[in-house]
């Protein structure tokens, strides 16, 4: 595959077939997690697990197919800064959520 | 047969060369768009934090409304999609194409943020402002910074409607519809992220 026909992110060349998968399988992993939480079916734990890996399928869905992302090795910087980026996002993320958890706990239910 | 084969090296060289510019910059706005990335995970973990503080205030769960959710993500949905129609078209260099669905891309994207004005305008006559509780503040923050990201993507595309009717598929134009491109489906994949964790979340 010459340079021309692969790139980073969306410059890259899609084709009708890749664009129309991507919006069908986004269209899916987007009616689930509405459904389930419309519907009230399925317990409230069932419920967030469910939109947690319908929005993380479809994140990906996108990456694949709109965004052209495929770990190829003209594509080496893109990876590495994404997977540099998704580890920083957790770190934000998940560090912000545990210390303000741990002091809400302190000051408010400690006593 | 030999001076074929320099001759589409030559060509090829050349072709190279203007690939490699443009995967240049290309590059380069991949590094904003993460930097992005990096804003909307403050303003996300902001959200999470803040995602009981009521203050005895209206709830997100008596005001949100899910079939409107359901549209507003619909319409940005099919723009993502619209855009990478206007993409193909763009490489093809078939102008009417592009033309068309980035027009169509643009009153999507148009309509999604005028039912997110909308909307606003709903909840603030609810009760429900930046200044009600720490919930609201980290709700506008997130909702709207999308939605001025939305705001800047359409300008763009207007912009540059201009720049490729004052010059056509020249370089630089491609390159500039491409980092468009990336931009319109980051929004979309952040939007994936809102409509999950913010409304669908808040609803339950």
């Amino acid at each position: 595959m010459s340079s021309s026909e692969t790139g980073h992110g969306g410059q890259a060349h899609g084709s009708v077939k890749e664009y129309v998968t991507g919006l069908i399988l986004s269209i899916v992993l987007t009616i689930i997690p509405f459904y389930l939480v419309m519907s009230g079916v399925g317990s409230d734990t069932l419920t967030v697990v469910a939109i947690v890996v319908a929005a993380v399928a479809q994140v990906l869905v996108q990456m694949v197919f709109f965004l052209h992302m495929n770990g190829s090795s003209e594509q080496t910087w893109v990876t590495t800064s994404a997977i540099y980026t998704i580890f920083i996002v957790l770190f934000i993320l998940i560090g912000s959520m545990w210390i303000f958890e741990h002091l809400n706990h302190n000051m408010l239910m400690g006593h | 047969m030999t001076e074929l084969t320099n001759d589409h090296d030559i060509h090829d060289d050349h072709h190279h060369h203007e690939a490699e510019t443009a995967d240049r910059y290309m590059f380069g706005f991949w590094l904003y768009v993460i930097t992005d990335c990096l804003l909307f995970s403050t303003l996300f973990a902001t959200y999470a934090v803040m995602s009981q503080s009521f203050a005895n205030g209206v709830t997100p769960h008596e005001l949100f409304n899910l079939k409107f959710v359901a549209v507003e993500t619909a319409l940005l949905l099919l723009s993502s999609f619209t855009f990478g129609m206007a993409m193909l078209g763009a490489n093809n260099s078939n102008m009417a194409k592009m033309k068309l669905w980035l027009m169509i891309t643009a009153v999507l994207g148009l309509g999604f943020l005028s039912m997110e004005l909308y909307e606003f305008v709903h909840f603030s006559h609810e009760g429900a402002i930046p200044q009600t509780s720490g919930y609201w503040t980290a709700f506008y923050s997130l909702v709207a910074t999308h939605g001025i990201h939305v705001t800047i993507g359409l300008i763009w595309m207007l912009i540059l409607s201009i720049h490729f009717k004052r010059d056509g598929f020249s370089n630089e134009n491609r390159i500039r519809l491409s980092c468009l491109s990336l931009f319109w489906h980051f929004l979309d994949i952040i939007w994936i992220c809102v409509f999950s964790f913010v409304y669908l979340r808040g609803a339950m």
